[in-house]
């Protein structure tokens, strides 16, 4: 069993990050309504708002993580071209996506709304984690802002879910391959 | 769950809305800043060219880098400006899910192409 440093990164980016980022997003929409919207039990209230700030830092860190790994270490293998007079495309795969018409749609709408669209997650939560910080408890105080929280949360589930959708379809038509191989184990001999 | 008794009516905010209310119009425009820059790049060759400022990436170094860089600047200075005041939080909301709304229509290929 084996894997390339560039299918490492990439499994890092999208299963890593960006999967656990997911599953994070509707942790904290269901924690943010719960938290601002109704009184917790008596003495909970400072250990629950603790919890809520450590996972949104989280949340944020993974967030910028996953855009900064895709778009500066992942990106450049996808785009690169090859060299004039090259055949095999597997080491370029926008080439070998944009080589046949039943997969350059997987480019010219899948990476192309997925490259830029993915980076409206980490603005919008960071910006949710800043003010949940901010006001804490206040924000049941302040409706709009807490409606506005909330949206802008659902928001970067929803970029976030457009650029794990395409990447990891994107991957399946054109995985990224090259690098050093990393031996994980040795399979049995039949 | 939620009985009406533990959950709570709106009381007088202890902290004023407007640094709040500038993170959240910031991040719209933000959101809308890189998107017009997507859009820019796609339909001119110089811009994209400018945009260009670290090769391996291409294009999309320059829209996310500058982007960030309008955000976190709007922000720093509406935070600065409305920090200690109470703003019409409603109709600032409006205008940056709109700009979000907007930002994620044009980044979406076909209607980039349409326009």
């Amino acid at each position: 069993m084996e894997i390339t440093v560039r299918g490492l990164w990439t499994l890092l980016h999208g299963m890593g990050f960006g999967a656990l980022y997911l599953l994070a997003c509707s942790g904290a929409l269901v924690e943010l309504y719960r938290f601002t919207t109704s009184s917790p039990p008596l003495g909970t209230a400072a250990g629950q708002e603790r919890f809520l700030r450590i996972y949104l830092i989280a949340m944020v860190l993974l967030a910028w993580i996953a855009v900064l790994t895709g778009a500066y270490v992942i990106y450049p293998w996808y785009r690169a071209a090859p060299p004039l007079g090259t055949h095999d495309l597997s080491l370029f795969p926008q080439r070998l996506l944009q080589s046949s018409p039943a997969t350059s749609g997987w480019h010219s709408l899948g990476m192309e709304w997925k490259e830029h669209v993915a980076w409206f997650a980490p603005i919008s939560i960071t910006m949710a984690a800043f003010i949940f910080i901010r006001y804490g408890r206040d924000l049941k105080n302040h409706r709009s802002l807490r409606a506005a929280v909330l949206t802008f949360t659902a928001a970067s589930f929803v970029s976030a879910g457009i650029a794990g959708f395409f990447g990891a379809m994107i991957n399946k038509y054109a995985p990224i391959q090259g690098g050093h191989t990393i031996q994980l184990s040795q399979g049995e001999k039949k | 769950m939620n009985t009406p008794e533990n959950v709570l009516s709106p009381a007088a905010p202890a902290i004023p809305n407007g640094s709040g209310v500038a993170a959240v119009l910031a991040a719209g425009i933000g959101c809308f800043v890189l998107a017009v820059l997507a859009f820019a790049g796609d339909k001119s060759l110089v811009i994209k060219n400018s945009l260009n400022i670290y090769k391996p990436t291409g294009p999309l170094s320059g829209v996310t880098t500058i982007a960030i860089l309008v955000w976190l600047c709007i922000w720093g200075f509406l935070e600065w400006r409305w920090r200690k005041q109470t703003v019409a939080a409603s109709r600032v909301h409006s205008i940056a899910l709109a700009l979000l709304v907007l930002s994620i229509l044009l980044t979406f290929p076909p209607i980039v192409d349409l326009l």
